[in-house]
């Protein structure tokens, strides 16, 4: 990655949006130390909804890296102009090196068919802002270079009666990725952006499920962070999950639909 | 609702799992739980379940998993003293402060525990004779209550929460966070003695002739010879930073922050159908340990993480007991007549032809712990773990619970499973004291064995 003109050779500049997501606070660990271990600079960006939480996320990366530098930003996810804003200023105060886009909620589907609203609410959380977020860095990113990373899920592989209004929303993510990266190989840019798909991992957000089926959360973080540093198109997390939906993706209708997943 | 078992696999029973993330929530979300309709399941904090027998279960109930309450808070690089959240386990606590030239003061066998775990069950290890127990290093602690209080407790207010809470088996409320005091460390080098020792005479001329001089002491003993056999080992943290092979700058392993001894751990990959440990695989690994061991005996330097967490290494090696399980009976008797009790028990183990690789004889120093219910005390401590034969099993532990009941010792919740209740009630004499402090929202299979509910 070239270096960014305005800030000193080594600084890595590092903003995450939605940064009190389990999976991107472990990937923010990774980088802290990191940083720490090979004797890096290392400044972070953290931007989420709640600045209370944000703040006890950085208190916590502050221990594990003293010389770090970790600020942090509050935003609604669903406001345009507020996303465009935020964007803007966090660039101002230097190009960054890596954004991770890992905001998201998982919503309860069968509320989601009763009630538009909520259904809407879902899509835009996780499918539209991620997006707008990557759109806006994007710009300022693409002469310089850099790396943008997107959760996305393996659910956005193929709709489910289970959860499709969330399959459907990272759908949009894979999609909305797919069409930068072959933008950006078609001009040249060293931006690169990497999509992220993992499957079932151990956080709040799944923990009424049985853990023997659920990844670990550092081990999904750690194929983040190592994505997001070769530039790989795109990362199944952990990786057996790029042939399991191989086979789910290629199943005939006829077999799938009497499939209950 | 979810099948949990604890780490000796001897059942698995339904759970509601609640994750604990945010701990400026947790009051509110254990009162929520709590002030369902009457009858409502009480809950349980659950770290990292690492505990044997059934302390961290709630068949039925809620377990409050605090894995996600890992943040640490603050730490003074000068001091020393560090405040997290319960659920950071031990190996994070050493990996981040062992960079400031901190260490924990005492770990038991395993780093895979959460802090909370360790407050909880007042963990000991080989330094109990200088250091005492976890709860000795204890600071302060945040528990919160299911009627939606919280208290703010340490050995210098409200003690006597404090007192309960140490060793409290988690049924006081829910530890949110804690302040712990390290201890400074030149590096993460030991300077290690081994020595091997050939019956219980022995043993305990060694134990108590390297009390003064060495920080470290424990021994392996060999279950089945009938003199007691076993290696004696003893260690210091080294004085100087030491053979260091540090990372490398600019070198890390799989993506994560290099670490010399942060390999994927060698994992069993699934449950034998029936249990590795057996008579004869008994008798050969024991004797090729007590050989290889008297054969590199003597003093060497080793790393602090590889010589006092060997198991960690090894993920998930709770399972070469097989789909039965395991249990491990952990005594601790007083040193008059120590002698005759762990001969006694030994005697019985081996005539019962039962017993494992995994056998721990040690001496613990003068001195009870800070809690109420804190296991360790003046005395010698035999550790065993057994494969589940069931009943064979059960009466090979009712004539071990004879000698430690005679000898006026004690069992450690921590790993226990099937302890009778006057056993439990004769080795914990402040147990009537503690019951004034327990949570009436909290409950676990053990409490409700033990102390009725």
């Amino acid at each position: 990655m070239p270096d960014a003109p305005d800030l000193p050779a080594a600084l890595q500049r590092i903003v995450i949006i939605g940064a009190t997501s389990m999976i991107a606070e472990h990937c923010a660990r990774l980088w802290v130390e990191g940083a720490r271990l090979d004797g890096d600079p290392c400044a972070l960006v953290l931007v989420g909804r709640d600045a209370a939480r944000l703040e006890r996320v950085a208190a916590d990366l502050r221990v594990r890296n003293p010389g770090a530098g970790v600020e942090v930003r509050t935003v609604d996810f669903a406001d345009r102009q507020a996303i465009r804003f935020l964007v803007d200023a966090i660039v101002r105060g230097g190009a960054p090196r890596q954004v991770l886009i890992a905001h998201g909620m998982l919503p309860d589907q069968a509320a989601c068919q009763r009630d538009l609203d909520a259904a809407c609410e879902a899509l835009e959380v996780n499918g539209l802002s991620p997006v707008l977020f990557a759109e806006a860095f994007a710009g300022h990113m693409e002469a310089k270079g850099g790396v943008i990373t997107v959760i996305g899920s393996v659910a956005g592989d193929r709709g489910r009666r289970s959860n499709y209004v969330y399959g459907a929303a990272k759908g949009l993510v894979a999609r909305y990725v797919e069409g930068m990266q072959h933008r950006l190989a078609g001009s040249g840019s060293p931006l690169r952006v990497v999509l992220v798909k993992p499957g079932p991992t151990a956080t709040p957000m799944t923990a009424h499920l049985p853990p023997r089926g659920l990844a670990p959360v550092d081990a999904v973080a750690c194929r983040i962070v190592q994505g997001s540093q070769a530039g790989t198109a795109v990362v199944y997390a952990p990786g057996k999950w790029a042939l399991i939906m191989a086979v789910i993706r290629h199943l005939p209708a006829a077999v799938f639909n009497r499939m209950d997943i | 609702m979810v099948r949990v078992s604890s780490w000796g696999r001897l059942d698995s029973h339904e759970h509601e799992l609640v994750a604990l993330a945010d701990r400026a929530a947790v009051a509110r979300q254990i009162a929520h739980c709590a002030a369902g309709a009457a009858g409502a399941p009480a809950g349980l904090a659950q770290g990292n379940a690492r505990s044997y027998g059934d302390v961290c279960l709630n068949p039925g109930g809620r377990l409050w998993r605090t894995a996600g309450l890992d943040r640490f808070i603050a730490f003074d690089p000068d001091s020393g003293r560090l405040r997290c959240e319960a659920g950071v386990l031990l190996r994070d606590v050493q990996r981040m402060s062992l960079a400031h030239g901190w260490l924990l003061a005492v770990t038991p066998g395993t780093q895979l525990v959460t802090v909370g775990g360790a407050i909880a069950n007042d963990v000991h290890g080989k330094n109990h004779h200088v250091l005492g127990s976890f709860g000795d290093h204890v600071l302060g602690l945040r528990l919160a209550r299911t009627d939606g209080t919280v208290i703010d407790c340490g050995p210098d207010r409200e003690t006597a929460w404090f007192a309960a809470t140490v060793g409290g088996m988690g049924l006081t409320g829910v530890i949110v966070d804690a302040e712990l005091q390290l201890r400074r460390v030149a590096g993460p080098w030991l300077v290690t003695d081994t020595i091997p020792y050939r019956n219980l005479d022995e043993f305990f001329h060694l134990a108590d002739s390297s009390e003064a001089g060495w920080e470290q002491t424990v021994s392996w003993i060999d279950c089945l010879s009938s003199p007691g056999r076993g290696l004696f080992f003893r260690a210091n943290p080294a004085h100087r930073p030491g053979p260091a092979p540090g990372p490398q700058p600019g070198h890390r392993v799989n993506g994560r922050p290099h670490h010399p001894l942060d390999r994927q751990p060698w994992r069993l990959p699934l449950a034998p159908p029936l249990s590795l440990v057996n008579g004869l695989s008994l008798r050969v690994f024991n004797a090729a340990y007590f050989w290889a061991g008297s054969r590199n005996a003597g003093p060497a330097v080793a790393h602090f993480e590889r010589y006092s967490y060997p198991l960690d290494k090894l993920s998930d090696w709770n399972r070469v007991y097989g789909p039965r399980g395991f249990y491990q009976y952990q005594s601790v008797v007083p040193r008059a007549g120590g002698r005759a009790a762990v001969q006694a028990m030994l005697a019985a183990i081996r005539a019962s032809g039962q017993g494992s690789f995994l056998a721990v004889l040690k001496t613990f120093g003068q001195r009870e712990g800070q809690g109420m219910m804190s296991f360790p005390r003046p005395g010698v401590t035999l550790a065993l773990d057994f494969p589940n034969r069931g009943a064979t099993t059960l009466r090979l532990f009712e004539r071990l619970d004879a000698i430690v009941r005679e000898a006026g010792g004690r069992l450690y919740a921590a790993k226990d499973a099937r302890m009778p209740r006057d056993l439990f009630e004769a080795g914990y004499p402040r147990l009537a004291e503690f019951l004034h402090y327990r949570d009436p929202g909290i409950s676990s299979s053990m409490s409700r064995r033990l102390m009725g509910s």
